[in-house]
């Protein structure tokens, strides 16, 4: 008696696909996983700045959004074609800021609240006298921790 | 018992991949990789009017001042200066040692500029009509000076890149070398 059986020749074997099912999972979960569903949409045009010496944004949950820009093409007839500030889903003031940030740290848990971090999404193209004043408001509603979005890039040509 | 013996028939799994590939599908065409990222500033806190104690005196050769006008035009220490040209600038007045006791900078130790790098101040002004884009390319410039001094020190000592630090020590030794002091005034209406 052996127990090692020699292999009946002849013919390629099926290549199982019982695992298909598996790999197929593994990409589902990394795609879920590294997903990131767009909140908002976008009402201002926003090609952001390019800059080099940039920090990931951590914890999604405690980053507010202020975008910034000239209104989108289609709407440049109702808003005009001055920059304006969008905050969530709509066009605001900028006294609208501090409230808004307020609203935004109450949703923060207590201990986290001081860790707040606001991004601002700008277009390129506005002008820092609307940046400034943003800036204001922001120091007004004691959120100091701020972020000016930009895309990896060179900010001039070599 | 016949009951407990009866074979349970197999449920088919073929078409589990067909599922798992509409899901993946969803996922691909939802998903957004650009991560956010952008350049951390912190503002001072607010503070209305109220008489305060007047600031401690700086001397003029530990300011670097920056001043930015409305047609995008940069003037850094009294002179013209070109965007491109910000970088090496700053380095050199971080670097610059009046004082010799910075025993770790490489610079030109000039006594018409900064003393050492814990007392050189950067001080960034724009006016309101300087565009966002070049006031993050100016912000991107002087980051890129002082991140240049921490990762030559951070070579120098530790022998691995500023990046890769690990160790918060490690990190607070570096960043205390070279403190990251940008001072900005509020824009103003400078006009031309």
């Amino acid at each position: 008696m052996s127990k090692f059986k020699k292999k009946s020749g002849g013919g390629t074997p099926a290549i199982s696909t019982a695992s298909l099912p598996d790999i197929v999972f593994m990409l589902l979960f990394f795609f879920m996983v590294t997903t990131v569903m767009r909140e908002v949409t976008l009402l201002v045009k926003n090609e952001k700045p390019f800059a080099t010496e940039i920090k990931k944004l951590e914890k999604k949950n405690l980053v507010t959004y202020i975008y910034v820009g000239k209104p989108k093409k289609s709407l440049l007839t109702t808003y005009g074609s001055e920059p304006k500030i969008q905050l969530n889903d709509a066009f605001a003031s900028l006294k609208d800021i501090k409230e808004f940030v307020f609203a935004e740290r109450d949703e923060i848990s207590e201990e986290e609240q001081n860790q707040m971090t606001v991004s601002i999404k700008a277009d390129e193209e506005v002008k820092m006298g609307l940046i400034s004043d943003i800036k204001q408001e922001l120091r007004k509603a004691e959120a100091l921790k701020i972020n000016y979005s930009t895309r990896k890039g060179e900010v001039y040509d070599r | 018992m016949a009951k407990g013996k009866r074979a349970v028939p197999e449920i088919n799994a073929g078409s589990m991949a067909d599922i798992a590939f509409l899901l993946l599908i969803f996922f691909l065409v939802t998903t957004t990789m650009d991560v956010d990222s952008g350049i951390n500033r912190k503002l001072p806190p607010y503070e209305p009017d109220i008489e305060t104690d007047p600031p401690p005196p700086i001397k003029e050769k530990n300011l670097f001042t920056v001043l930015v006008n409305s047609n995008d035009g940069l003037l850094v220490e009294d002179n013209y200066m070109d965007i491109t040209e910000l970088r090496a600038a700053a380095l050199e007045f971080l670097d610059n040692n009046g004082d010799l006791s910075c025993d770790y900078c490489e610079g030109s130790r000039s006594p018409s500029s900064s003393d050492n790098p814990k007392k050189a101040i950067v001080s960034l002004q724009n006016d309101r009509g300087t565009s966002y884009k070049l006031y993050i390319a100016v912000q991107n410039e002087l980051a890129a000076a002082y991140n240049e001094l921490r990762e030559r020190e951070s070579q120098k000592r530790f022998g691995k890149a500023y990046a890769d630090l690990t160790d918060e020590e490690e990190i607070k030794e570096i960043k205390g070398l070279y403190p990251q002091v940008i001072s900005e005034a509020e824009p103003v209406n400078l006009g031309g």
